[in-house]
């Protein structure tokens, strides 16, 4: 019976959790069954990438009503990938979460802190399965006010703004991303995904359309925060809790990347996009700016979780840098980068929140002399931040060299530098917490203080991310099987959408006009 | 003639939107917001979407103005000058609004029945639902039964609601010598809503019970029926209102709504069919579906009565303390 219901579970199962772990209420109860819930989500989603890989799209009819009359969902490679990374971190944060919590958040709001966090992942499985477009907005509309609570639950009161900040642009992006799909649907009378590019095939040029791919696209733009509507995401998730930035930082943005690649591959189609409408260009130029102003703006910072967060835009940008190249491989290492990214600034923002429980600050100073007192938190930064870097044998490193090869694949010179140009400046940002870290003594208003390594609750699913980083730096099998199926696929998807003869023109059109 | 009626409608609604930006005095601006909703009811029921108008009459108009005005007693009634440039917000306002122009310009011609919205999914919706649903009411057959997956996404972006406003202000008790809570000393007022609450209450149920029929469902019934509750806790005070059902109650209630409705999916896949595939419900495939739809309106009407009136019950008790202090 389980089977057969695959596709649904990993949406269902945290949604029912998410009101359980509410009347639970206390904080253990409320924990341990939201960590469970998670995990389970986290085996079905393995489940159901390998069933993904093995039997290429799975297809569940929910409420038993045929598409497009009812709400479709659709599992592939591209998403079951990203869930896959998803459930994982929220397992792995979940279990980080108990102390941290214990720390950040007042004991009276933990059960809402579980509850709140059972939503967001609901949402977010919501977001990647569904094949439905106002479904997807629905699971938005979850996935943002659980975020939206998850931030504003710091004792610092400074979230507070943050999360205000947070929700009125993240309010304007849901609301663009409506009002682009009831333009659609206005053209086409239908709200399935792959209806829909069936139907805006035959209305091509309409400008109803047009200006529904413009809205959609700013709508989820904000959402992804890409350059230059990034300003809610350095206050977010500098003054977030350390479990929810680090919840937040490895799946938010990229389930909306997810989102992106496929309004433009699956509903869209390429040729609609990056051909009449020259949006590969514009995400290129976008992408290349974030990469260089936003990697710049963390060198410059003196919180290290506000570094973090700039290089979050910044990494953000080598993912849509990839999707704007517009080949299999250009695509394939934005898959690639999604799930690794999740896997080093998960691992990073974990370290950083290690350090807060225990030194009570993250400015870079209060880092001085850590390398000693906490070796295996600042170890784990060290290798994560090593990945962000680039550094060969580490996931990151797996992420670039695919970009490189897929910019150069096309002759695309100038794009393969301004990648590795980029790498310079996270080791300026990483390197300047390190040297603190390691070459800087413990300063002495300090010595008194009993800091010393976090238990192994918040060490354990900390060094987990660590390993998985190391591990998917050497063994690339799972990381590149998945993305380049996931990448296929979704071109694949998109050729069977459009007329084969017209195809190979444009196909060669769109890489002249993008190398030039 | 309905053109005619549209045209007045939205140019009200024009000035309405109009004047809400150039007033300074946040109480009329609440006001405005009303006369907001209630025109957009109005077009709505111009348009012939009954049940759209019907919620946005009483979320629009009713709930979210006493939201907004319990918000205005806590923090006062004039805005606060701003100091931000105003030029970026306006280029920004403009191409959004030139791209919803230009976005215009290709429109399907406005009610013209070879439109696609009429010809694709509808048609089946118009012409099989009441032999595959057997409801009269298509809009709920579509709601709760076609696209059911999202009437229960929305319950639980209610509840969500619910989280982020417990988590933000939280409900506290607090002992009933205090303060003077309510209007104790106005009889009339007494006088008044007891004769309304119960005929409230009553129109609620009604609501609920009557969605297959007609306009109506849990949404709506769950906002009139926390309307009657917030009458009773705005003229008695809040800590009788407590007493008649406490905060922590509704916190159980608004969670029992969402598992109420999730259940039925959960019990459908248990019978063999796909997650809220009310067919399964019952032998008689029709009859599952009335089931099924009954039930699940059931979940939503408590979900929302339940946030609505928690949500009141957090802002109400910061407004009191503020008061107080």
């Amino acid at each position: 019976m389980l089977e057969q219901h695959l596709a649904a579970l990993p949406i269902i199962l945290p949604l029912i959790a998410a009101p359980i772990a509410l009347i639970l209420g206390r904080t253990v109860l409320s924990w341990g069954f939201a960590t469970l819930v998670s995990g389970l989500a986290f085996i079905l989603s393995w489940q159901l990438l390998s069933a993904a890989l093995s039997e290429g799209v799975i297809s569940y009819a929910v409420g038993g009503w045929a598409p497009p009359w009812g709400i479709e969902l659709r599992v592939d490679a591209a998403n079951a990938f990203v869930l896959l990374a998803v459930t994982a971190i929220s397992t792995l944060v979940l279990v980080y979460s108990k102390e941290s919590i214990e720390k950040e958040v007042k004991v009276a709001n933990h059960a809402l802190f579980y509850t709140a966090h059972l939503l967001c992942l609901a949402g977010l499985s919501g977001i990647l399965i569904t094949g439905d477009a106002f479904n997807l907005f629905v699971f938005l509309e979850i996935s943002s006010l659980a975020t939206y609570t998850l931030v504003s639950l710091a004792s610092d009161r400074r979230c507070l703004t943050a999360a205000f900040r947070y929700l009125v642009m993240g309010t304007i992006g849901a609301t663009f991303i409506l009002i682009g799909v009831g333009l659609l649907y206005m053209k086409t009378g239908t709200l399935n995904m792959m209806d829909l590019a069936v139907r805006i095939d035959a209305y091509d040029s309409s400008r109803t359309i047009n200006t529904g791919l413009a809205f959609i696209m700013v709508g989820v733009s904000i959402k992804l925060a890409l350059f230059p509507l990034h300003m809610w995401l350095p206050p977010a998730y500098t003054h977030a809790p350390s479990a929810v930035t680090a919840f937040l930082a490895s799946t938010a943005t990229k389930v909306a990347v997810y989102v992106m690649i496929r309004f433009i591959f699956t509903v869209f189609g390429i040729d609609h996009v990056f051909v009449d409408m020259g949006m590969g260009l514009i995400l290129m130029v976008l992408a290349v700016v974030a990469i260089f102003k936003c990697s710049y703006m963390a060198t410059v910072q003196s919180n290290v979780k506000t570094i973090l967060a700039y290089s979050s835009v910044a990494q953000i940008g080598y993912m849509i840098l990839g999707l704007s190249l517009v080949s299999v491989a250009g695509l394939m290492a934005s898959m690639i980068h999604i799930f690794n990214h999740a896997l080093m600034k998960g691992a990073l923002f974990m370290a950083v929140g290690a350090v807060f429980y225990r030194v009570g600050s993250v400015d870079i100073k209060a880092f001085a002399g850590l390398g000693r007192k906490m070796p295996l938190t600042m170890a784990a930064f060290t290798i994560a931040g090593l990945s962000i870097i680039g550094v060969p044998l580490t996931a990151g490193f797996v992420s670039k060299w695919y970009l490189v090869t897929a910019a150069l694949e096309q002759g695309n010179w100038i794009v393969a530098a301004l990648v590795l140009i980029g790498s310079l400046f996270a080791i300026i940002y990483i390197g300047r917490v390190l040297e603190a870290a390691y070459f800087q003594k413990l300063p002495e208003s300090r010595k008194s203080e009993n800091i010393k390594e976090v238990s192994w609750l918040m060490l354990v699913p900390m060094w987990v991310i660590v390993i998985a980083n190391i591990y998917f730096g050497i063994d690339t099998s799972l990381t590149t099987e998945a993305a380049s199926s996931a990448s296929e696929w979704l071109f694949q998807t998109n050729n069977m959408l459009e007329n084969s003869a017209l195809e190979n023109n444009v196909s060669e059109a769109n890489v002249q006009e993008v190398s030039s | 003639m309905a053109e005619f009626i549209d045209l007045v409608l939205l140019a009200m609604l024009a000035l309405t939107a109009l004047r809400i930006i150039f007033l300074k005095d946040l109480f009329a601006v609440v006001m405005l917001f009303g006369i907001y909703s209630f025109l957009s009811a109005l077009i709505f029921v111009n348009l012939d979407a009954v049940d759209v108008a019907f919620t946005e009459a009483s979320v629009g108009a009713g709930i979210s103005t006493v939201l907004m005005l319990v918000t205005l007693a806590m923090t006062g009634r004039k805005e606060k000058q701003s100091t931000h440039s105003t030029l970026l917000p306006l280029f920004v306002v403009l191409v959004t609004g030139a791209a919803l122009i230009y976005g215009t310009l290709d429109m399907p011609p406005f009610g013209h029945p070879d439109n696609p919205v009429h010809q694709h999914v509808a048609p089946r919706y118009i012409e099989e639902s009441p032999k595959e649903v057997g409801l009269p009411n298509m809009v709920t057959s579509v709601l709760a039964s076609y696209r059911g997956f999202d009437t229960l996404g929305e319950t639980v972006v209610v509840f969500s609601a619910l989280i982020g406003v417990l988590s933000l202000l939280g409900v506290r008790r607090k002992k009933k010598k205090d303060l003077e809570s309510g209007l104790e000393t106005h009889s009339v007022l007494h006088v008044v809503s007891k004769i309304i609450i119960p005929l409230v209450i009553l129109f609620a149920l009604y609501v609920q019970f009557h969605g297959d029929f007609g306009p109506g469902g849990g949404f709506q019934a769950g906002v009139i029926a926390a309307a009657a509750f917030i009458l009773y806790a705005l003229v008695l005070g809040l800590p009788k209102a407590f007493a008649v059902v406490g905060p922590k109650f509704l916190q159980w209630m608004a969670s029992f709504g969402v598992l109420l409705y999730a259940s039925v999916g959960l019990y459908s896949m248990y019978k063999g069919g796909h997650f809220l595939d009310y067919n399964k419900l019952a032998a008689d495939p029709i009859a599952g579906q009335h089931y099924g739809i009954i039930i699940i309106e059931l979940g939503v009407g408590i979900t929302v009565f339940a946030v609505m009136l928690n949500i009141f019950y957090a802002f109400g008790s910061q407004a009191e303390r503020s008061n107080v202090q």
